[in-house]
């Protein structure tokens, strides 16, 4: 490595980003400017400096003409620091010498007219070329990486990811907060558009975690906290009590059998209210882990204190009914997160006009799903409440998708999973079904064909968009339940209105509804429609802006399961790269206290959130442990004494940074 | 300088987790705005010494912007608290030094929301062109009785020390 020499001398480079930057910046007039800058040994403006001969040419210089601090004038650092920090360091110079301005992003991009284009791009230039010269070089801190994923969220996403982590044979931790795993998938009879049976592709997946060796599977379990940073967070798991011995049952359900409600009564949670069950129940009969549970808020012994328990006489020697059961925390260490927390079917009783919660034939799509499903409340009948069979039935399209009212994104899946259920309607029911849609939006793969194949079976179509559904008024002084369906069809031109007996509310896809506490739980932010936002929408899909945690599934944008799957592989292939290498680089950028010069006031103590500064009793000073500091510098902007060096967030470098932003204002005020 | 030829110059503070991506998303998404805002990078707004607002000021900016995470979104924990404390503070000390306390602003932007940080920075340059320039550094220009002033406080302070043993 080349020892930074006394001159200073810096290379700048003004990239054109094709005519990104150079459509609106005069690229050739900035490196003019920055070749006339203090210690600027030379300034080159170049088509792409990310392309490999754009890399080429500065390490040449770096060579060749001795340079020793580079300004990039291009795109966010965000973006592509890590590759000219590389360029450096491979040319022998100490990667931190490295500084870009961003040109494209806050500059060319944001900005009409060129005149100002060019003086904000020059202030921006200004600064980096001021700041580097005030650069030291550094070195990265590694840490060990912990080689134990957690997974938080057991549906398709979650199963999928840490299958494919076992497999690989790392540890992983998959914790659910349902009774058990599955998640939405499970609750489907069909899944468009090859019309493959849910369970029968989803249940071997189910088994295969609770029989891999590598997972430990926590369901009924909720994170409660996360600590800690890439490679080692520590994670407090509450296991909610479920009444039952995971351990010791063997899922004979005579617990249920023998309860002392003998039939059903309660709204059964998994069948959306639509079937009933006892305080003690199995959720559905594919659960993974086949082991009931008993729901203390119907359970006579739970809620009141007083019940023959005959569920635990029931289960006799093998003691699995444990009725003074409490919650419990376990702690695990692991290296990696990958959150796969779904979504939350959209809530039509919102929506007055569609009558849903008010008419009893109403249905949303999930509850229909139920209904068409053999392990279902009905059996796979699809009948309707009073047991009738439907014969007019309409689909509802975009119930809270693409309506400014709710949620203006489209939910990408409803209209495959409203043709799938149009097909499987009509089969066990041959009835007339319509359609209502704004658009058929059928663009992946077999999509196109399933549509045509489903218009070949005669379900209707109708484009507009439902204004209202109410019931018909009664005939001969009777009130039946049929309604009648006022649309806007587009294509004729005018409001039709025609009866049904069902109606198919095609809900679309929203975060659920604890987006935001585990948002902050895990370090994520949210994009604007609330799903959780990846760190690039293109090139960093399943990355957050936390380094160690992942995203799998509909929690990080609405998509269907071929893409959930894919995407939870490439999350597990993400993680499994982290944990895999077992060490990980972090940036150098902490805080660093001056014991010499420490006036031991402790006034930086308390703002830390980390606890990561120590008080030293018997020096009387202040001490940044590194291992815990996250380098906010919030301590080195509180420092009375200004002892505390932000490590390349320095003053001195940040004051030169704003001196360059100010070349302009007051320019007899900067001495050069 | 007339003020309608007038175009502030502002430093604005952004915070590596969530405004300056979302100056980065405004840029991907062609969000057009002001172009008087200059954006320095710190991790955290936490990082915002208020001795960088008045280096600012006392450099000729005519405002200083200050963005962080929102409350509560802060990526180390809850650091843009003491970003709202030293505002506050920043907002106190200004007029006691002839600046009006609208040059300095603090606005709360995610990751996600380049056009509410776009429409700020257009706001606060539409505000600061009303204010007109600000030239701070002029308010000190050398004369006699400044120095005088000077010379007595460096005075004031010797005779201090003096009584110290």
């Amino acid at each position: 490595m080349i020892a930074p020499k006394d001159e200073t001398r810096i290379g700048v480079y003004v990239c054109h980003c094709g005519t990104n930057i150079s459509a609106v910046i005069d690229v050739e007039a900035l490196a003019e400017f920055a070749r006339g800058l203090p210690q600027v040994a030379l300034a080159r403006d170049y088509k792409y400096m990310c392309s490999d001969p754009g890399q080429e040419l500065i390490k040449q210089d770096i060579v060749d003409k001795k340079l020793n601090r580079i300004v990039v004038a291009a795109c966010s650092p965000l973006l592509h620091e890590a590759t000219f920090r590389r360029v450096a360091e491979d040319a022998g110079l100490n990667p931190f010498l490295v500084q870009m301005a961003n040109i494209r992003e806050q500059v060319a991009w944001v900005t009409d007219d060129p005149v100002d284009a060019l003086a904000k791009a020059k202030a921006h230039v200004a600064a980096a070329v001021r700041r580097v010269s005030k650069h030291e070089p550094l070195e990265r801190r590694s840490v060990d990486v912990t080689p134990r994923v957690l997974v938080v969220g057991g549906g398709i996403a979650g199963i999928q990811a840490s299958l494919t982590l076992a497999e690989a044979g790392k540890e992983v931790i998959l914790v659910e907060r349902e009774p058990s795993i599955g998640g939405h998938m499970s609750m489907f009879d069909k899944t468009f558009p090859t019309l493959d049976c849910a369970a029968c592709i989803l249940t071997p997946k189910m088994t295969a975690v609770k029989d891999e060796r590598n997972i430990r599977l926590l369901t009924y379990s909720e994170i409660e906290s996360v600590e800690g940073a890439v490679g080692n967070y520590k994670v407090k798991v509450r296991r909610k009590a479920r009444y039952i011995s995971e351990e010791k049952c063997v899922g004979c359900m005579a617990c249920i059998d023998q309860c002392v409600f003998t039939k059903p009564k309660f709204p059964n949670e998994y069948d959306q209210g639509l079937g009933l069950r006892k305080p003690v129940y199995m959720p559905f009969p594919q659960a993974v882990p086949p082991v009931p549970i008993i729901d203390p808020e119907t359970c006579l012994q739970l809620s009141k204190g007083k019940c023959k328990q005959n569920c635990v006489e029931a289960c006799g020697e093998r003691g699995a009914v444990l009725l003074d059961q409490e919650d419990t925390i376990e702690e695990f260490e692991v290296g990696a997160i990958i959150v796969a927390t779904g979504f939350k079917a959209f809530d039509p009783s919102v929506m007055p006009y569609y009558g849903y919660g008010r008419l009893p034939n109403v249905y949303t799509s999930l509850e229909v799903e139920r209904l068409v499903n053999a392990a279902g409340p009905t059996g796979g009948k699809l009948v309707l409440r009073d047991g009738s069979v439907p014969k007019r039935v309409v689909i509802v399209h975009c119930v809270g998708s693409r309506d400014k009212n709710y949620h203006t994104y489209c939910s990408r899946v409803c209209c495959m999973y409203s043709l799938k259920l149009a097909h499987l309607v009509k089969e066990k029911t041959d009835a007339e079904i319509y359609n209502c849609y704004i658009d058929m939006r059928t663009s992946g793969k077999g999509f196109e064909e399933f549509y045509n194949r489903v218009q070949d079976e005669g379900v209707h179509f109708i484009r507009g968009k439902v204004g209202d559904i109410s019931l018909v008024p009664p005939e001969n002084g009777e009130q039946s339940n049929r309604m009648t369906i006022q649309v806007d069809d587009t294509l004729l031109g005018k409001v039709r209105n025609f009866d049904v007996d069902m109606v198919i509310l095609a809900v679309g896809l929203e975060p659920q509804p604890d987006t935001d506490d585990v948002r902050r739980m895990f370090g994520m932010s949210c994009s604007t429609e609330g799903f959780f936002l990846e760190k690039h929408p293109k090139l960093a899909p399943v990355n957050t802006a936390n380094d160690g945690v992942f995203l799998a599934g509909v929690c990080q944008g609405v998509k269907d399961i071929p893409d959930t799957v894919a995407q939870a592989d490439a999350a597990a292939a993400k993680a499994l790269a982290l944990i895999d290498r077992g060490t990980f680089e972090l940036e150098p950028n902490t805080a660093v206290i001056d014991e010499d010069n420490c006036s031991g006031c402790r006034i930086c103590n308390n703002l830390c959130p980390y606890d990561a500064i120590e008080y030293d009793e018997e020096k009387e000073v202040s001490r940044v442990i590194p291992e815990l500091c996250k380098g906010c510098g919030t301590c080195v902007a509180a420092c009375p004494a200004g002892v505390i060096t932000g490590v390349h967030f320095t003053n001195d470098q940040i004051f030169a940074e704003i001196e360059g932003m100010l070349f302009d204002a007051m320019p007899d005020l900067l001495a050069v | 300088m007339s003020d309608e030829t007038f175009e502030p110059k502002i430093v604005g503070f952004m915070c590596n987790w969530c405004s300056y991506t979302a100056s980065d998303l405004a840029g991907t998404a062609r969000m057009k705005h002001a172009p008087n805002v200059r954006i320095i990078r710190v991790m955290c707004s936490g990082r915002v010494d208020p001795t960088f607002v008045l280096k600012a000021f006392s450099l000729g900016a005519d405002a200083v912007l200050i963005a962080g995470c929102h409350p509560g979104d802060c990526h180390y924990q809850n650091q843009n608290y003491k970003t709202i404390r030293r505002h506050a503070m920043l907002k106190y000390i200004l007029p006691q030094m002839g600046i009006e306390p609208e040059r300095i602003r603090l606005v709360w932007a995610s990751a996600a929301e380049g056009q509410i940080l776009a429409d700020a920075i257009d706001k606060l340059s539409e505000d600061v062109r009303k204010l007109g320039p600000l030239r701070w550094a002029d308010n000190w220009e050398e004369n006699g009785e400044r120095l005088e002033a000077l010379e007595s406080i460096v005075k004031e302070h010797e005779e201090a020390m003096e009584v110290q043993p």
